[in-house]
């Protein structure tokens, strides 16, 4: 079903039982043929990657191998149309600095995959073409906004491909397709050339068959870049140095309101054999307290939707996308164009934003949501005086079932809650694939304090291996 | 449940440059009381000298030197431009005549 890792095909290059262009030929011809069903690509030029293919340089980390892309990251040259009606024809000047860093370690850029418009949304439903399906099962969400991605790479027609992560966007669907996803410590890798949805929340990672791989790639994606003002000086390290590693003696802590916010038996059952291997492998798994788990919803939704309402503010259709026809003064050109570029998601959260951020309005959400958020951030640095790691669902519920007429807007909003404090905090988290029993794929997250991926990464990978 | 109206949708949409339909103004205007009732929740918190958090890591000064480098070429810059002339946006008329 999974197309093979990177480090399978890193050894099938090296041996020379497949060439670059094979890889490429092979990919190609499984995604012609799977993703009519799972809608997870949007675009991809096969002659382009084959051209990547001809010059890879197989002496470096990532030569040779293909990676996809989400479609609201900038690939120069490639339509970059964030899901959306507003960029539909919009082609990328330039690389993001995350793309350039993928080039640069040897790979070859492959397919821009779906998304929720904008990148908001949790189901992948708030696509301007189409919704994504998850392959486990394809009458249900994979999850969003890095729809796209998490089915290519569990649908088995990507080797691993890049995300990006505003309120759990790359962990929350790898839990929904049964894959894994990271989020590394904000400022970690450069936003440069990722389409801003929330600025002080964004941050792009990787999503990958396996946590050996999601240390490869953010080998390749990391540093800092003056591109990007809030990028990490943060040294980089080798995050796949301490794969392997006994975790014994490792403290993870399990908050215990993540355990009485009413999560799926399948969820609960999923984060209880995640324990108890943990504690098999030697690891102390205590139960700790972050009093605060209950307000993130509430200030990521305010917070996210302000910085939105500021960073989309520049579709205006004059400098790109797309603009109205019907003909009227500057004032018309903005809110028409908008009117037909935007999608229902877009449009609600843009609203909520201008709303929050207008004037008498500010204190009561904007800025107390600010403060809830400093208290939040609190309560992580607390737990992290106790334990390493900190170990819990990845989402509430399995995947929902595709368009569920009965679910309203805040009741998606509120499957994030376990996945937003790592935004609101700017803390690594990975999801891992971890089930109880047969069924739709669950995934148990792991969070870490900043900057300590290497770490976290160990950890991820030890549990992996130990459920296999 | 009835909820509270806590938005004038039609003003703030105004404020936001996004045209909306009735329908559309109906229905945001339902969903997003529902958002507005449940954030209310922050008010539980006891906030009291809590400096707020504009960032997750603390960045002061991120300025990087004023030194002319290579920028995107004004072709580039205009080549996703509805509507372009001579290397610039065109948009319709702004100022009105004098006539």
């Amino acid at each position: 079903m999974l197309f093979g890792s990177i480090s399978h095909w890193k050894r099938q290059l090296a041996e020379g039982a497949v060439t670059p262009a094979e890889l490429v030929e092979s990919l190609a011809a499984a995604m012609e043929r799977e993703n009519p069903a799972l809608n997870a690509y949007l675009s991809w030029n096969t002659e382009a990657a084959l051209r990547q293919a001809a010059q890879a340089d197989l002496s470096k980390p990532l030569g040779g191998i293909p990676i996809a892309v989400k479609d609201n990251i900038c690939i120069a040259g490639a339509p970059t149309r964030c899901a959306s009606r507003m960029l539909e024809n919009f082609v990328s000047p330039y690389d993001a600095t995350a793309v350039e860093k993928l080039r640069a370690a040897g790979a070859i850029l492959f397919g821009r995959t779906n998304m929720d418009e904008f990148a908001m949304g949790s189901a992948g439903e708030n696509s301007a073409f189409g919704p994504t399906r998850n392959p486990a099962d394809t009458e249900r969400v994979p999850g969003g906004s890095s729809s796209g991605s998490a089915a290519a790479v569990a649908g088995g027609i990507a080797v691993a491909a890049l995300g990006s992560d505003t309120g759990g966007s790359i962990r929350q669907p790898a839990s929904h397709c049964g894959i894994v996803g990271m989020k590394p410590t904000y400022g970690r890798v450069s936003r440069y050339g990722l389409v801003a949805f929330a600025s002080s929340l964004d941050q792009i990672g990787p999503l990958t068959q396996n946590v050996e791989d999601a240390a490869l790639v953010l080998n390749a994606i990391c540093g800092h870049d003056a591109k990007d003002s809030t990028s990490s000086t943060q040294s980089t390290e080798d995050f796949s140095s301490q794969l392997g590693r006994d975790i014994k003696g490792a403290r993870i802590g399990l908050p215990k309101e993540y355990l009485s916010l009413g999560n799926d038996a399948a969820v609960a059952a999923a984060v209880e054999r995640a324990v108890k291997t943990l504690t098999g492998l030697g690891a102390e798994v205590e139960e700790i307290s972050l009093p605060h788990a209950e307000a993130v919803v509430a200030s990521y939704y305010i917070i996210a939707c302000a910085e939105a309402s500021s960073n989309l503010s520049r579709f205006d259709g004059v400098r790109y996308g797309h603009r109205t026809e019907i003909p009227g003064g500057l004032d018309e050109l903005y809110s028409r164009t908008r009117a037909e570029g935007f999608g229902d998601e877009v449009k609600r959260r843009v609203i909520l934003g201008t709303y929050v951020l207008s004037s008498g309005f500010y204190d009561a959400y904007y800025a107390r949501a600010q403060k809830v958020r400093a208290l939040v951030a609190k309560d992580f640095s607390d737990a992290f005086g106790k334990v390493d790691f900190i170990l819990g669902p990845t989402t509430p519920t399995p995947a929902p079932r595709l368009f569920d007429a009965d679910l309203t807007p805040l009741q998606t909003y509120l499957a994030d809650i376990y996945t937003i404090p790592a935004n609101l905090a700017g803390l690594p988290g990975i999801s891992v694939p971890c089930r109880a029993s047969e069924g739709l794929p669950t995934g148990v997250q792991l969070l870490a304090p900043h900057f300590k991926e290497t770490a976290l990464l160990s950890v991820a990978h030890a549990l992996e291996q130990a459920l296999r | 449940m009835e909820t509270e109206n806590l938005i004038d949708v039609a003003y703030i949409a105004g404020l936001a440059k996004i045209e909306l339909t009735a329908e559309e103004e109906a229905r945001f205007t339902r969903d997003l009381n529902q958002v507005l009732g449940y954030v209310q929740q922050l008010n539980k918190w006891d906030v009291e000298g809590v400096e707020p958090m504009y960032h997750p890591l603390p960045v002061y000064d991120a300025l990087r030197r004023d030194v002319p480098g290579e920028s995107l070429p004004n072709a580039a810059a205009v080549q996703n431009a509805p509507q372009a002339q001579d290397g610039q946006f065109r948009v319709p008329k702004v100022v009105e005549s004098a006539h």
